[in-house]
């Protein structure tokens, strides 16, 4: 299902999504060429959580993201090439070289702060209501986290206190541990909790929860307008469970592509796909679904698609360009930042 | 306390109005009031900041005139500390209360790892007003779990500020000023100093942060003491003069900012130097500060350091083992008898 917009907004999540996915993809290939810059976590295949739930939002809505948060940054129109150069180092990113890939965020575009600690991110982002509801604003905030992050205290007690204070937040949990190998496989770890309905944990609180099909736009970004319109009603929080099979490139410890780059045409002819990944492109990949359906609706041709693509890939290589032919910090910047304002 | 009444009289006077003597307790209770009533934007989350003993209800004053502001929440240390961050980001500037100083290992995630690295993380962008308070050390039957003196690792954890007042004078003016700063900020308090008397101004002023104070001139020995340490060595300073020992009493009220300058211009008069403070032995506020003077002015030592510490054991229950661990003006002041007495250095 698509969501509830007009074509022109349709057009710009597929911009968006395209961008996340060739941003990434980039990424990946930066990573194998080296030189290394550390370990990483890419948002492939959970385009189609974070791209609606942010066109659900306003923009003066606050967004706390985790360590899988490229998405939202670029979804949330930061720079591509700061957010890359802030990847590899640079002077010139996001945060002048002190956030990395894990720690990336950008205060003036509403996503004040990225926690990359499991958890880390929930009390903050219910907070960050808090300060709204007491200064009277209709804000929201919005609190990013994976299926892990239900395994910590952390979310459990602000879910709670979130509960009780009715705060206007919404805890977008991004469950993308189906499918997933886990650490016993030797991949990246998956969820491990005695609750087979994350949502539970919420509900056991009073806090009400749904749970969305993560590839399915319209279904999210229905279930996070109607969120932000209960926590705008001071109607408290709510929990949105958005389910994915996780990309098989995110199975590894270590991101991969493990066919190559996406290619547009496995939309409507997913037979081309490699054998491996014909389930994964024809029945999981989220982005390929919507593109099926704008097509479908005759939103868009397979030739407009292309050429968006086409546009996505340069703005890519100039962000790669302008990353890689931006200078490193000077060595005493790392001195400065550790208070925002010297007493 | 009555602070309206304290309001009228100063509206009423136009002469410059005399100092008063509080309490402590008195004087962080004035101090927070004023905040409330000066900053709308002042938020306190948890409200035991007075401990549990007979100054409590003097909170009531705050709680009651503030309800909407002053905010308890269940017990889950990581989630409301968390929610202060989180509020202090997005624009309040927020009290958070840990009540015992042993309940921040609860909350340690949010508190080290996301208040005091968000500043830098963003490249200074992010401004996080908070301050952490909480009553630390030796209460008196707090035992193991409930005796905790954490400013020792938190001072290793860069992008906190830390204050650590030891009077009433003290905490009216650092507190406005901690919030004020802009920056993640601990505020170490002790449950012992909630009664101690002395003036504050009529008129409080903020004592910026990173500027110690002597609290007692002297030419024979340095002692550099923190937080309820500091009455502690007050009183070793009295027993001392009385036999003819001449203590100089240099209080930092606060570590981060660090006033180096007071310290090493003190120890490099007197050339003896005791340092005192209720963490334990190892890597604690007194190792750092001992450390400092070695390596800046060693050759001005006329008698190596001697730190009064918290031994490296748990905190025992029976008031004869607490005591025991305890840096009470008894060791202090054969500390400093023992810098009088002992050889001095010999330089070539």
């Amino acid at each position: 299902m698509l969501p509830n917009l007009d074509k022109t907004d349709l057009i710009e999540l597929l911009h968006k999504m395209l961008l996340v996915r060739r941003w990434e993809e980039r990424l990946i290939r930066l990573a194998e060429e080296g030189p290394s810059f550390g370990h990483y976590h890419v948002y492939i295949g959970q385009e189609t959580i974070g791209i609606p739930a942010l066109a659900a939002l306003r923009p003066t809505d606050l967004i706390f993201p985790t360590h899988r948060n490229h998405g939202y940054l670029l979804g949330r129109d930061a720079n591509p090439g700061r957010l890359m150069a802030e990847i590899l180092g640079k002077q010139t990113g996001l945060n002048g070289g002190k956030a990395g890939t894990l720690h990336a965020s950008a205060p003036e575009l509403g996503i004040p702060h990225t926690s990359a600690i499991v958890g880390g991110i929930v009390p903050i982002a219910a907070g960050a209501a808090l300060a709204a509801q007491l200064k009277g604003s209709d804000q929201i905030s919005v609190a990013l986290f994976g299926d892990g992050a239900t395994e910590e205290g952390a979310t459990f007690e602000a879910l709670n206190i979130a509960s009780l204070w009715r705060v206007p937040v919404i805890f977008l949990c991004e469950n993308n541990t189906e499918e997933a190998l886990g650490a016993a496989a030797g991949g990246y770890p998956k969820s491990v909790t005695a609750a087979t309905d994350l949502g539970s944990i919420a509900r056991s609180v009073g806090v009400p929860a749904v749970v969305v099909d993560g590839t399915d736009t319209g279904a999210v970004f229905t279930a996070i307008s109607e969120a932000a319109e209960r926590a705008r009603a001071s109607g408290g929080p709510t929990f949105v469970e958005a389910r994915v099979v996780r990309w098989p490139g995110s199975n590894p410890l270590w991101p991969q592509l493990p066919s190559g780059e996406t290619e547009l045409s496995f939309a409507w002819e997913p037979e081309a796909a490699p054998e491996q990944l014909l389930r994964w492109y024809r029945d999981q990949d989220g982005l390929l679904r919507y593109l099926r359906e704008m097509l479908s609706a005759s939103l868009l041709t397979k030739d407009e698609a292309v050429k968006i693509d086409s546009e996505v890939r340069s703005q890519v290589e100039a962000a790669v360009h302008f990353a890689r032919n931006s200078a490193y910090p000077t060595p005493d910047s790392a001195y400065l930042d550790v208070f925002a304002r010297q007493s | 306390m009555e602070i309206s009444a304290i309001d009228v009289d100063l509206q009423q006077s136009s002469r410059q109005p005399a100092d008063r003597e509080l309490t402590y307790a008195e004087a962080l209770v004035e101090a927070i009031v004023k905040l409330m009533k000066e900053d709308p934007d002042f938020l306190i989350i948890g409200s035991y900041l007075l401990g549990l003993g007979p100054m409590r209800t003097l909170f009531d004053a705050v709680r009651n005139e503030y309800p909407k502001r002053v905010l308890d929440p269940p017990t889950a240390e990581i989630g409301f500390t968390g929610f202060g961050i989180g509020a202090a980001i997005n624009g309040l500037h927020v009290l958070v209360d840990l009540s015992t100083a042993s309940f921040i290992f609860e909350a340690f995630p949010q508190v080290v790892n996301e208040a005091a690295n968000a500043s830098y993380m963003s490249g200074g962008r992010l401004a996080v007003p908070i301050i952490f308070h909480f009553l630390h050390g030796l209460r008196g039957g707090g035992a193991a779990q409930h005796s905790h003196s954490p400013q020792a690792m938190l001072w290793n954890t860069p992008g906190l500020q830390i204050m650590m007042p030891s009077s009433p004078a003290d905490v009216s003016g650092l507190l406005p000023a901690a919030i004020r700063s802009g920056n993640p900020t601990v505020f170490v308090d002790h449950s012992k100093l909630m009664a101690i008397r002395g003036y504050v101004p009529a008129l409080p002023k903020e004592i910026p942060l990173g500027v110690a104070d002597i609290k007692r001139s002297g030419k024979d020995v340095t002692i550099v003491a923190t937080s309820y340490s500091v009455q502690q060595a007050l009183s070793a300073c009295e027993a001392l003069a009385s036999e003819g020992i001449d203590t100089e009493l240099v209080d930092p009220r606060t570590v981060v900012p660090l006033d180096r300058q007071t310290i090493l211009e003190s120890v490099a008069k007197t050339g003896r130097l005791v340092v005192v403070d209720e963490t334990h032995r190892s890597c604690g506020i007194a190792s750092e500060i001992a450390a400092i003077v070695s390596e800046e002015i060693l050759d001005a030592l006329k008698v190596p350091i001697i730190r009064v510490t918290v031994p490296d054991v748990p905190v025992p229950f029976s008031p004869v083992l607490e005591n025991e661990l305890d840096t009470t003006p008894e060791r202090i002041a054969a500390a400093v008898r023992t810098q009088m007495t002992r050889k001095q250095i010999s330089r070539p």
